[in-house]
């Protein structure tokens, strides 16, 4: 094998390490019970599995057309820059109009500080 | 440290004309050159080396990324556990030392991109921040590992 070649079998590796997290995150999505418990399967995971995926197509093209895509290179950049900001906007929002916890939930600590005291049992 | 920087660049530049040829392998040797004089001249400046403060950003990067790939990997296995009802979400409050506006905001980039913790609220004093983990057994450890490594990293480079 030579080096074209690995780089091939590396990037598509890659690629599919990404197809693989993506479903697992689907999967996250699903299963779990309450907002906040999702939203971490969906922009987490679904985050690195889009890193991955990019990554692997970048390495690819580097490797068989000897082509250095900078727009993917921005992209993951930007990915990794929204995607946190997103999270933390949606659960906030989730949050602040009291979307319920899900029962196995152990301990809150945020509740008194933005909705005041206990009223009823969250 | 961008004073650094600067100044390192404007040496290049006019070493560049100083040879007048506008080639990069020119401005590269020139950049070198001038690392070297600042190097020397270093105690005439206020901060550090700025190289260190590159490297630790570095070592940030490489931190975070590893961090990324194993708990992304942990809460994957979770996910595909076929009994969900052992897990304990829940929000705990982690006191931060960090003071200026981006280095929070970086710290809770981090924290909310490493899997099993989402930050949800920034107390108003920046004293304090809130995260909700997915799965925890321990608080404290969870804490100490948050402030260990990302914590620590980001004072380094945001130190002096």
């Amino acid at each position: 094998m030579n080096v074209s070649e690995i780089g091939e079998f590396v990037g598509a590796l890659l690629i599919l390490t990404g197809a693989i997290a993506s479903i697992l995150s689907v999967f996250g999505l699903i299963r779990l019970p309450d907002v906040y418990t999702r939203s971490h399967a969906a922009t987490k995971s679904s985050t690195l599995a889009v890193l991955l995926t990019l990554s692997g197509a970048f390495l690819y093209f580097l490797f068989t057309e000897n082509f250095i895509s900078v727009r993917l290179l921005l992209g993951i950049g930007f990915v990794f820059l929204t995607a946190p900001v997103a999270g933390h906007v949606i659960i906030r929002a989730a949050y602040r109009s009291k979307v319920k916890l899900a029962d196995i939930s152990t301990e809150d600590e945020l509740y008194e500080k933005i909705h005041g005291k206990h009223t009823d049992k969250m | 440290m961008a004073f650094q920087i600067l100044l390192n660049f404007f040496i290049a530049v006019v070493w560049m004309f100083m040879n007048s040829s506008l080639t990069p392998s020119t401005f590269i040797i020139g950049y070198l050159i001038g690392l070297l004089m600042i190097i020397m001249t270093r105690r005439y400046f206020s901060g550090r080396l700025y190289i260190w403060r590159i490297w630790s950003a570095v070592k940030l990067t490489a931190i975070f990324l590893k961090e990324l790939i194993l708990s992304n990997i942990s809460v994957l296995l979770l996910v595909i556990k076929p009994d969900l009802s052992t897990m304990q979400p829940m929000f705990f409050a982690m006191p931060t030392e960090l003071e200026k506006d981006w280095e929070i905001t970086l710290l809770s980039s981090l924290i909310t991109l490493t899997p099993g913790t989402v930050v949800v609220h920034v107390s108003d004093d920046q004293r304090t921040l809130y995260i909700h983990a997915i799965d925890v057994d321990d608080v404290d450890e969870a804490i100490d590992s948050i402030k260990n490594t990302f914590e620590k990293a980001i004072m380094e480079v945001s130190r002096g």
